[in-house]
């Protein structure tokens, strides 16, 4: 089968790399940037004042249930229109850490709330802070179910960091397609981006179920 | 901003008719990856030796792939090796892939979650293995599947958007020509097109929470 050239992946090794690098460098400024809203929003879906609460919910639900895409465009086609023009780059990774945050909150919360209350108020009986309370007794528990659930967050913004293609984000999927407009290889170009995605994802997924059972075995000691 | 000169009679139809591409898309994605997924998921609950091994490492390396790559590969490099399709069926094989391969996790998980004291009570009653399965296990774990099936739904609804990425003309598409026509356009265009979003989305939501409470 002639459609098939191996030797495309060392011919066009750099152009792999830069898309490559830069898949990864968004995937992981967008987690800690979301990791930090999301924790924000959290807080906020919890903290006992109603209108953060409302806040932090409409922001959970209103982001869930749009298209990534609609965010991203927001930041790429939607603010130049307002006179701040954003590249590709940075407006998908803005876009990527403002959808993520949403489902990063609600693992959060989830996690939180999955400790049952009778052990904060064991807490603040036996005369600890609420600050302590959190930091000592409630986070440590939570983590076993917020720690999975970010970790497939991650594996979720590597495939998602793909979207950086629509907006010429330098990814690489925008690379590949650099790649395939200079061979007319398609099935070469595309299946190489496919085997660079599951070399990140797949390593991943493994991390994420070894997670979930070693937290689980615990839970059932 | 312009969003009285956005939301003209022309321009809001121009949306709208993108939206029901949109939904159409959807609606047979569901449908077929349903019907994938629950086909995938039970041959991996079954265990059969070679088959059940198989359908796991298809289904991991197709959950582990970007959708817009899926997408893509079915536009761009099936035609290479003599398969030609449309923009839309494109987007319809390529979801039904990716949230087939998606929604046979939920399956096998629902059916894993179904007590196996149930299989051996009603093999000793005399049911058949395929009587078990289709009357015993199915049911139950169903019901069971069918708030995170519902989740999963909404993704792909969200999901048709990149099907922008081969010229499909869906909503997200349309939004993206309208804002191009007049970028005053474009932030009340986009505004519009995540409420359409959210009304079938939420309610959607709204069912699945439903179901879950229903279940406890």
């Amino acid at each position: 089968m002639g459609n098939f050239d191996v030797t495309l992946v060392f011919d066009h090794w750099d152009r792999y790399m830069d898309g490559f690098i830069n898949t990864i460098q968004v995937s992981i400024i967008a987690l800690i940037g979301s990791f930090i809203l999301g924790a924000i929003i959290a807080i906020f879906r919890i903290a006992p004042f109603k209108p953060l609460n409302w806040f932090g919910t409409a922001y959970v639900e209103v982001i869930r249930n749009i298209p990534l895409l609609i965010v991203v465009f927001f930041f790429y086609l939607g603010l130049p229109s307002l006179g701040i023009a954003l590249d590709g780059f940075v407006s998908g990774t803005l876009g990527l850490t403002v959808y993520t945050a949403a489902f990063i909150a609600e693992a959060i919360r989830a996690g939180i709330q999955a400790v049952p209350t009778g052990q904060s108020e064991a807490a603040r009986a036996t005369g600890l802070s609420y600050l302590q309370t959190m930091i000592h007794i409630i986070l440590p528990q939570a983590i076993k179910i917020v720690l999975p659930a970010i970790g497939n967050q991650f594996i979720n913004l590597v495939k998602n960091s793909s979207i950086l293609a629509v907006v010429a984000g330098m990814d690489l999927m925008y690379y590949a397609d650099l790649i395939n407009s200079d061979t007319f290889l398609p099935l070469t170009v595309y299946t190489f981006v496919a085997l660079f995605y599951l070399v990140l994802t797949v390593p991943l997924s493994y991390a994420v179920l070894y997670m979930e059972r070693r937290f689980n075995i615990a839970d059932n000691k | 901003m312009d969003f009285i000169g956005a939301y003209s009679i022309p321009n809001l139809t121009f949306i709208l008719k993108g939206f029901l591409i949109t939904l159409e898309v959807a609606f047979i994605s569901i449908i077929l990856s349903f019907l994938l997924g629950t086909l995938l998921g039970t041959l991996r609950y079954t265990r059969i030796p070679v088959v059940a091994r198989l359908t796991a490492i298809v289904v991991d390396i197709i959950r582990n792939l970007p959708l817009l790559l899926i997408i893509f590969f079915m536009k761009i490099v099936l035609p290479q090796i003599g398969i030609s399709m449309s923009p839309f069926w494109s987007t319809v094989v390529g979801l039904t892939l990716f949230e087939g391969a998606m929604i046979s996790e939920i399956v096998r998980s629902g059916l894993n979650s179904i007590d196996k004291g149930q299989i051996e009570a009603s093999r000793s009653s005399g049911l058949s293995y395929m009587q078990t399965f289709w009357n015993i296990i199915l049911p139950q774990g169903l019901r069971r599947m069918s708030p995170p099936m519902v989740s999963q739904f909404i993704s792909l609804l969200k999901d048709t958007s990149l099907a922008i990425i081969i010229s499909l003309p869906e909503i997200m598409h349309n939004v993206q020509i309208l804002g191009g026509q007049n970028f005053n356009y474009i932030i009340p265009a986009l505004i519009l097109a995540a409420a359409l979003y959210f009304i079938v989305n939420y309610t959607l939501s709204i069912i699945a929470r439903r179901l879950e409470s229903k279940m406890h």
